[in-house]
Parts: structure tokens; C-alpha cells; sequence
């Protein structure tokens, strides 16, 4: 659904995006991560029209952004960073400038505007001001305004940025439950958000292209070695000792009070490891897979400890 | 033309729900109501004097006496008046970061242009429009020439058209809407007073100084002369104003 192949951005001498590229498949949310001027705006930019590119290609749907942007605006909503939003105006009759912007025919304003209220959950604030609104109101618009024309991608930059714990879980409910009907890419640097709303990653460093693919394909090829975390009762220092007697564990490191045991990649030692605890009576309390998170992977790939 | 019209009105919603126009539509048409009211009682004094004098009575004519001078009044009013209304038109929307929904919406430039020039005329004609009003007495107690004056009217909007182009063009260039206003003043009383330089100009420099000046072109259409020359020169001002300003957008985001 969005293609980029080898684009480069110079602003001047500086170069913030060079030799990206990347596919998004139909239907699903990819997250766009890296370090602040990583280069994700620029190449959001880039691929509502905003901006040109010095080179490469970009397509969204069957559409070269370069060559038909304006069948591309058509088929694409944009959340920017900062909310493109007029403080004077209310939220309905904001909608509908954007509906109108959009060359939604006139018959089927009210209807769009109508759904766009109703999925952002914008129905108790729609007659009023903007600029009276709460902030994460304000956001809640701002995805509305992306999809007031019910566009088959959307580019959303930064979506949960400068909201309380409780809207954040919300916007990402909200954009999960867009899935599947729009092909979604979200820019972010908080990692937890890509584990809970995306189906694949791009990370870019320095503009760029660090790694890229599912979640799942992405944890496989850097994971290098496997391990569960266990904590005791009593004896912890006996526990560890014992515990490296089992054979195929790797190592064994005690961490305040809970032991981090490591074992090579296509093996499962938890059965073991669990019986020798529970024989000599050291007091399970707990034995967790150590699983490779999405942070340990971002920070990997990011401070360049892993070349793909 | 639809696309031009969905900016268009949402400028002039933006003018009027907020107090914009109507502090500069109320301040414009006290100052023009002052001027015209002075410029009537020294009519009305001139009368009563010559009113001695049968032949210089036949002299007195309201269109040069009143009107002439009041169209001179009124376009510098507008000089002042209209960079505000143009200040905000490009300079608000990249400062509130609402350029970016404009520029990846499928209108083009040009039809973001014109759609907030078009919403400025449109002020401006209700402007002028609403001065109209003081012609009633006018032609209730006298009995001026209505062809020269909506010839006045004619250039006195023409000549905002530009005005509102070269501010449209500032506020192109700037987040600042202070900044935009401060350099359409300047650069209009510049154009405004240029052809001064033409008096110690010679040939053809001479010419060309006479030409650029508002005030020229102004000149002759207070005097109830219709002269395509001046229609042309508005109407290449207004264009170079717009075309700039579409130069800036494009190459900023070309940059």
C-alpha cells in the first residue's frame, strides 16, 4: 500500500533522510520509530506531499507521490505533529472545512462529518470552540480531521504526544480499532506503543533505515540467546550455584534478589529449572521467560551494537 | 471555482467571528464619515459665498470639491487599513501550523491563493460599499455626476486589490502577522510616493517612476478618467503580488 524506495531529503547541506526504504502491506499499523531528528517527519512529510524529496520514489496506493499528488492527498489523511487546527472555529464546523477541502461532494458532507464525530468520540464536544477544548480533545480532532474522508491511509504523526495515561490508552484504542479498513503508519519514540498498536516497525537513525518487519521477525533475527528470570524464597546464593549445574544453562546472574538464567536459542530449560528448585526446597516464587522486549531491541539496533 | 470559494469562506468566517473586520470596517467608515463631513461644510461655506456672484456660482462643482479630494482621502486610509486585514492570511496559518492540512489537502496553491484574496475584496467592497451611504445626502441636496464617481469608486478599488496583493505577498514571507503588516505599509508608501524621484529624473527613468506610482494612476481616475492603462496597471499589480506570493510558497517547501 506505501512504497519507499531509496528516498533522500537534503535540507541544504543537511541530510535528514537518506536512502529509505520500506513497504506498509494493506490493513495494517506499522510504527515508525528512532531518536528525536531521526528523520520520521520528514519522511511523513514527504509522503503526504508536504514536502518534495531530493530523490527516490514514494508511492501510496497505486499513486507516485512525486507524479499524482494530488490523487494521493485524495486517498490519504495526515495527523501532524503539531495539530493544524483554527482555535476560532468549532469543532464541527471545522470538520466540515476539512470535508470541504477534501472535495467531499456536498450531499455526503453531513454523513462524513457525522462518522468522524462518532469514531473519534467527539460527540459531547462537537459545538464547541477548539480553542476551549481539552488537549486531549484537541488530538481526538485532529484524527477526526485525518479521516473525515474516509481515506485508505493515514499518516499519523506522533499521535499520543502530550497526553495523560488515560487518553493515551484511548488514542491507541481508537487507532487500533481503525485497522484492517485504513493501512496506518504512526511516528512515536515511546516503545511501548509500537508493541501494543503495531504490526511491524521501521526504525530510522540519522535518516537512516536501521531495521524494518514484523514485530515478530524483527525480535527472531536479533534475539541471540534465551533465558527466564527466577526468583526464591531463601538461599538464593546455593539456588545459584546449583542452578549452573544444569546442563545447557549458559549463566547464571543474581540481580538484587532475582537470578537471571541463560541458555542457548532452541532450547527450554524451565522444567528443569523449576524441578531442581522445588527437590531442594529453595521456594519458587516465581520463574518468568525473559523475553527480548521491544526496548532492548530498539536500544540495540539504535546504539548500532548490531549491524544487519 | 468551488475550491477557490470553500477558502474564501472560511477567511470570511475567520474575519467576522472574529473582531477583525468589524473594528476595521467601523474605524475605516468613521474616518471616511469625518472626512466627508469636513469636506461638505467647506462646500457649503464655498457656496454661500459665491452665492454673491452668479458667474463663479456656476463654477462650484461638488465632484471635484468633495468627492475628488475625498477619494484621495479614502485610498490613504485604505493604505493604512488594509495591511491588517492581509496580515493574518498567511502568516497565521504557518504560525498555528495549519499550512500543513492546506498544503496536503488536494487543493493546489493558486486555489489557496485566490480563495483569501477573494475573501479580502470582498471586505473591501463592503467597505467601500457602505460609504455609499454618505452619497445619499449628496444627491438628496445636490445634484452631483454619478458616472464619475462610481469611476472613483472603480479605482479606489483597484487600487485596494493590489494593496490587498502585496500584503497577501508579505504575509507569505513571515510567521510575524506584525512583521507582514510593518513591511505592506512600507512597501505601499513606497509605492505611493516613488514618482516624488521623478522630478529630478530625466527620459525615461522619469517614465518609469510615474508609471509604478499608485498615485498617478489613482490621480486620474479621481478626475473621472477611464483610462486602460490604469486599469491595466492594477490589475499587472494585483497579478505580480499573487504570483509572488506563490513563488514563496513553492520554493519554501522546495528548499
Amino acid at each position: 500500500m506505501i512504497a519507499v524506495e531509496h528516498l533522500t531529503k537534503k535540507y541544504g547541506d543537511l541530510l535528514a533522510v537518506s536512502d529509505l526504504s520500506f513497504k506498509v502491506e494493506k490493513g495494517k499499523i506499522w510504527g515508525f520509530l528512532g531518536p528525536n531528528a531521526a528523520g520520521k517527519t520528514t519522511t511523513m512529510r514527504i509522503l503526504t506531499g508536504y514536502l518534495p524529496a531530493t530523490d527516490g520514489k514514494a508511492s501510496v496506493g497505486k499513486f507516485d507521490v512525486f507524479e499524482q499528488p494530488n490523487e494521493v492527498k485524495q486517498i490519504l489523511g495526515y495527523l501532524p505533529e503539531t495539530l493544524p487546527l483554527y482555535p476560532d472555529m468549532t469543532v464541527t464546523e471545522y470538520l466540515n472545512f476539512v470535508a470541504s477541502i477534501k472535495k467531499i461532494p456536498s450531499a455526503k458532507k453531513k454523513e462524513a462529518v457525522g462518522k468522524a464525530i462518532k469514531v473519534s468520540g467527539l460527540d459531547q464536544v462537537k459545538g464547541r470552540l477548539i480553542k476551549n477544548i481539552s488537549r486531549g480533545f484537541k488530538q481526538r480532532v485532529g484524527i477526526a480531521q485525518a479521516l473525515v474522508h474516509d481515506p485508505q491511509v493515514l499518516i499519523l504523526d506522533e499521535p499520543t504526544i502530550g497526553l495523560d495515561p488515560a487518553q493515551i490508552i484511548e488514542i491507541r484504542q481508537l487507532i487500533k480499532s481503525l485497522k484492517g479498513e485504513h493501512t496506518i503508519i504512526l511516528s512515536t519514540h515511546i516503545l511501548a506503543e509500537v508493541t501494543q498498536t503495531c504490526d511491524g516497525v521501521v526504525i530510522i537513525k540519522e535518516g537512516k533505515l536501521m531495521a524494518s518487519g514484523s514485530l515478530e521477525e524483527l525480535t527472531a533475527s536479533f534475539r541471540t540467546k534465551e533465558g527466564a528470570v527466577v526468583r526464591v524464597r531463601r538461599n538464593i546464593q546455593d539456588a545459584a550455584v546449583l542452578l549452573r549445574t544444569i546442563p545447557g544453562v549458559e549463566k547464571v546472574n543474581r540481580e538484587d534478589n532475582e537470578l537471571k538464567i541463560e541458555w542457548k536459542p532452541g532450547q527450554d530449560l524451565r522444567d528443569d529449572i523449576a524441578k531442581l528448585i522445588l527437590e531442594r526446597q529453595f521456594g519458587l516464587l516465581e520463574l518468568r521467560p525473559m523475553a527480548m522486549s521491544i526496548e532492548d531491541l530498539y536500544l540495540k539496533i539504535v546504539s548500532g551494537d548490531v549491524e544487519q | 471555482m468551488n475550491n477557490i470559494w470553500v477558502v474564501t469562506k472560511k477567511e470570511l468566517r475567520a474575519y467576522f467571528t472574529s473582531p477583525i473586520a468589524y473594528v476595521v470596517i467601523t474605524v475605516f467608515l468613521v474616518l471616511v464619515g469625518f472626512f466627508f463631513y469636513s469636506m461638505i461644510s467647506w462646500f457649503n461655506n464655498q457656496s454661500m459665498q459665491m452665492a454673491q456672484n452668479q458667474y463663479s456660482y456656476q463654477q462650484l462643482n461638488i465632484n471635484q470639491m468633495v468627492y475628488n479630494p475625498l477619494f484621495h482621502n479614502i485610498s490613504i486610509i485604505l493604505l493604512l487599513m488594509l495591511p491588517l486585514l492581509t496580515m493574518r492570511l498567511f502568516s497565521e496559518e504557518k504560525k498555528i501550523g495549519t499550512e500543513e492540512l492546506l498544503y496536503t489537502s488536494p487543493l493546489s496553491v493558486t486555489q489557496i491563493i485566490l480563495g483569501k484574496f477573494l475573501a479580502s475584496l470582498i471586505v473591501l467592497f463592503a467597505m467601500l460599499v457602505l460609504t455609499g451611504v454618505l452619497s445619499l445626502f449628496t444627491f438628496l441636496y445636490g445634484n452631483p455626476e454619478v458616472i464619475p464617481i462610481l469611476n472613483g469608486y472603480l479605482g479606489l478599488f483597484l487600487m485596494g486589490a493590489s494593496f490587498i496583493a502585496i500584503g497577501i505577498f508579505f504575509s507569505s514571507l513571515t510567521e510575524n502577522q506584525i512583521v507582514s503588516a510593518i513591511l505592506t505599509f512600507g512597501a505601499l508608501l513606497l509605492f505611493w510616493i516613488i514618482n516624488w524621484a521623478s522630478y529630478s529624473a530625466v527620459g525615461f527613468v522619469k517614465d518609469v517612476l510615474n508609471y509604478v506610482s499608485f498615485f498617478q494612476h489613482f490621480d486620474n481616475m479621481t478626475q473621472g478618467i477611464l483610462d486602460t492603462t490604469d486599469l491595466v496597471y492594477y490589475a499587472s499589480f494585483s497579478f505580480f503580488g499573487l504570483f509572488l506570493t506563490h513563488s514563496v510558497i513553492q520554493s519554501k517547501r522546495w528548499r
